[in-house]
């Protein structure tokens, strides 16, 4: 008798794990404080919407020690089913083919209809490879905006500059008159290198801006560049620009404070600053573009990251990421997203479900972002893969710093930076063969 | 006088097994990893690799970021371990000569051995924050216009003032160690010998510390080159940009923020290196002129 219990308790165990077998994936992202809060509220509605798939999000640092610790695991076959990886560690992930399965691939093959044409146009071939093949499925994805105070600009009856120029002959000194720092941005690389050369519809390296091969080499050193930073270096010795150091938030602080009137950052930073109840009304625009370098201004790139499908995984697994994908780009989870942190909408339908519902007529802010990414495309606004680009782009901010900081001038630093940075795109070269 | 030993040969080797086994796995198994890839150059996830040579190293040579770091490195190890060393020394001097609440007195000079590096950098970040900073606050009375994160040298001064400030409670508990063991009769005879404080001090006090201080010497020279990592990494809240670094920070860098495994390993081996060099001058060189009392 008490055998026989056994056995049927045994066969009723088996027989509910098999109605509840739920596959479980890993999702390793690096989405700190208020976004990673949203990131387990998506988990959590992924999860209660089906019962045949769970997801667990395991927040592992920030964007660098993310993709170290996922290349780390990866090396050791302890890799998560989806990793979160940055813009500058595209072209370190994408080249390492058999690392990640194309989500173009993942999706198809799990019966997910996939139409290219349905992500917004600035974000569509960032992680895409030279044939167009989406690798890396476009996540948080961002762009450099203007943040302005409003009163501030008011209290000096000007409006947010369209121009360099203006800002130059304009705003910025009205905005001393009334006793702001003109200007501060959080991020050098990102905002005043790589989003200027796309903005200008500027090459920023050779072989298609690295999408087409590997042997590439970056032309920063270019007579654009080298201009407006001789006069980003002329503004914050006449107090028009202000620097913090190479630390984002060091740069944000102040903005808040409201001591500066125009901040650069980016478009997701949107949620946080609305959260923080600041003591002023803020407003967001375009970046400003040099009318002597162009007069048709053009889109920006998408920063941020995206979510790339670990290699190695069962058919059952690979299964359960395709219909996590399935689910974060629905428009609702979208549009979610995009209300609460300020990251743009990576599909043209979340954009319009924005729309209809409202959003942008309550925070035009919002929508800056998408509208940026949406402007006027050049052949240089797709995107840029450069590899060991993490550490080029601590080369420019250190250099950068330098130059802000009299240690060296506009030109020799970026003869180093043109120097050091395609020595490490011919290191990241000799990696990939 | 009889030998005492071991009559099998093996049992001693079973003995020694567990701390060679772990000697292995962690330090020799690792270190030749490190000198393999140093001649490589590989892809991050494992993928390929190309054969290099000493291309690895004679680019560090040119390198004038990394020759920067060298000379940094350089500078903040001798300042540190000098500041550190000298002031524990006068503290624990002074220390010695307390009567009453002498163990109050000395355990507060300990306390800071307690605070991890990590957080001695992040207690640095709050004093001198380039806003609110109070010791900023402090300074800007004098006219200096201090700006960590932003000034090369204001940054390289908080972490001098960090890694010194870290490190003294172990000087310190060494030195008071070191006096307290120097005997009762010979610093009476010097007494006897001697009427200047000073004097006494450095004809007899300092020589018979002498074994203490070279102990010490070798221990702030690798805290300075190894142990400040966390100072460093609170100080530069991710973004290294224009900060001075240590040849160690360069090394987690480039190795593990930019994924370049070579180039790092190439640093490694050179640290490697280094730390031989140094372990080799203290066991050859100068424990011989030193004498242990």
């Amino acid at each position: 008798m008490k055998r026989l219990s056994i056995v049927s308790s045994l066969a009723l165990m088996l027989a509910s794990n098999a109605v509840y077998a739920e596959t479980n994936i890993t999702w390793w992202h690096a989405m700190g404080g208020a976004l990673g809060e949203t990131v387990n509220q998506i988990a959590t509605d992924f999860n209660a919407s089906q019962d045949e798939y769970t997801i667990t999000p395991v927040f592992k640092g920030s964007y660098e020690e993310t993709l170290t610790s996922g290349i780390a695991a990866f090396r050791a076959g302890e890799q998560p089913n989806i990793m979160q990886v940055f813009d500058a560690g595209a072209a370190t992930v994408i080249g390492a083919k058999g690392a990640t399965v194309p989500v173009q691939d993942l999706l198809t093959e799990n019966g997910v209809e996939f139409d290219i044409n349905d992500y917004i146009s600035g974000v569509r071939y960032f992680y895409a490879d030279a044939d167009g093949k989406m690798i890396g499925m476009p996540f948080n994805s961002s762009s450099p905006i203007m943040y302005f105070n409003v009163d501030a600009l008011a209290a000096a009856g000007v409006e947010a500059p369209k121009t360099w120029e203006e800002f130059e002959t304009t705003t910025a000194p009205a905005l001393i008159e009334a006793g702001y720092i003109p200007l501060a941005q959080s991020h050098s690389p990102w905002i005043f290198v790589e989003n200027f050369v796309s903005r200008h519809n500027l090459p920023f390296a050779t072989n298609d801006n690295g999408y087409t091969g590997t042997d590439t080499q970056i032309l920063v050193n270019s007579d654009e560049l080298k201009m407006h930073w001789t006069n980003v270096k002329e503004w914050l010795d006449e107090g028009k620009y202000a620097w913090y150091g190479a630390s984002w938030d060091d740069n944000q602080a102040p903005f808040e404070e409201g001591k500066v009137a125009i901040w650069m950052g980016s478009s997701g930073s949107f949620g946080g600053l609305m959260q923080k109840d600041l003591p002023f009304e803020f407003s967001a625009t375009y970046l400003p573009y040099w009318e002597a370098i162009t007069t048709e201004p053009t889109q920006t790139f998408i920063g941020g990251a995206s979510l790339f499908a670990m290699a190695g995984k069962s058919d059952e697994e690979n299964a359960a990421t395709a219909a996590f994908f399935q689910y974060l780009t629905s428009p609702e989870v979208q549009y979610m997203w995009h209300r609460e942190t300020g990251y743009v909408p990576i599909t043209t339908a979340a954009y319009e479900l924005a729309k209809e519902d409202g959003h942008y007529d309550r925070f035009p802010a919002a929508e800056v972002g998408i509208k940026q990414l949406s402007l006027a495309s050049g052949e240089n606004t797709k995107g840029y893969r450069m590899g060991f680009y993490p550490q080029i782009r601590d080369v420019m901010n250190r250099e950068f710093g330098r130059i802000l900081t009299d240690e060296t001038s506009v030109d020799a630093a970026f003869e180093t930076i043109e120097t050091e940075a395609n020595e490490l795109l011919s290191r990241f070269a000799m990696t990939q063969n | 006088m009889k030998r005492a030993g071991f009559s099998d040969r093996w049992l001693p080797v079973l003995f020694l097994l567990p701390q060679l086994t772990i000697i292995f796995i962690f330090f020799y198994w690792p270190a030749a990893h490190a000198l393999r890839s140093s001649f490589f150059l590989q892809d991050p996830f494992g993928f390929g690799e190309t054969f290099v040579g000493m291309k690895n190293y004679t680019m560090l040579l040119d390198s004038a970021s990394y020759m920067r770091a060298a000379w940094f490195t350089v500078i903040f190890t001798s300042l540190v371990t000098f500041l550190s060393l000298s002031i524990a020394l006068l503290l624990a001097v002074k220390a010695d000569k307390v009567i009453r609440g002498a163990k109050t007195y000395r355990t507060l000079l300990m306390w800071v051995y307690a605070v991890a590096p990590p957080v001695a950098g992040v207690i640095g970040l709050v004093l001198f924050d380039q806003s609110w900073g109070p010791l900023r606050d402090f300074v800007a009375l004098f006219g200096w216009d201090f700006r960590l994160g932003v000034n090369y040298f204001d940054t390289a001064f908080t972490l001098v003032v960090m890694s010194v400030w870290k490190q003294l409670p172990v000087n310190f508990i060494f030195f008071l160690s070191g006096l307290q063991s120097i005997p009762r009769s010979v610093r009476e005879a010097a007494l006897i010998d001697n009427r200047s404080a000073a004097g006494r001090f450095w004809d007899v006090t300092f020589p018979l510390l002498a074994p203490t201080g070279f102990f010490l010497l070798i221990i702030n020279i690798t805290y300075s080159l190894f142990d400040t990592f966390g100072i460093f990494d609170t100080q530069f809240k991710g973004e290294p940009g224009n900060n001075p670094m240590t040849l160690v920070y360069k090394v987690y860098l480039d190795g593990f923020r930019g994924n370049d495994l070579g180039g790092s390993s190439a640093q490694s081996v050179i640290l490697m290196v280094l730390v031989l060099a140094l372990t080799i001058f203290q066991f050859r060189m100068v424990e011989r002129r030193i004498h242990y009392t």
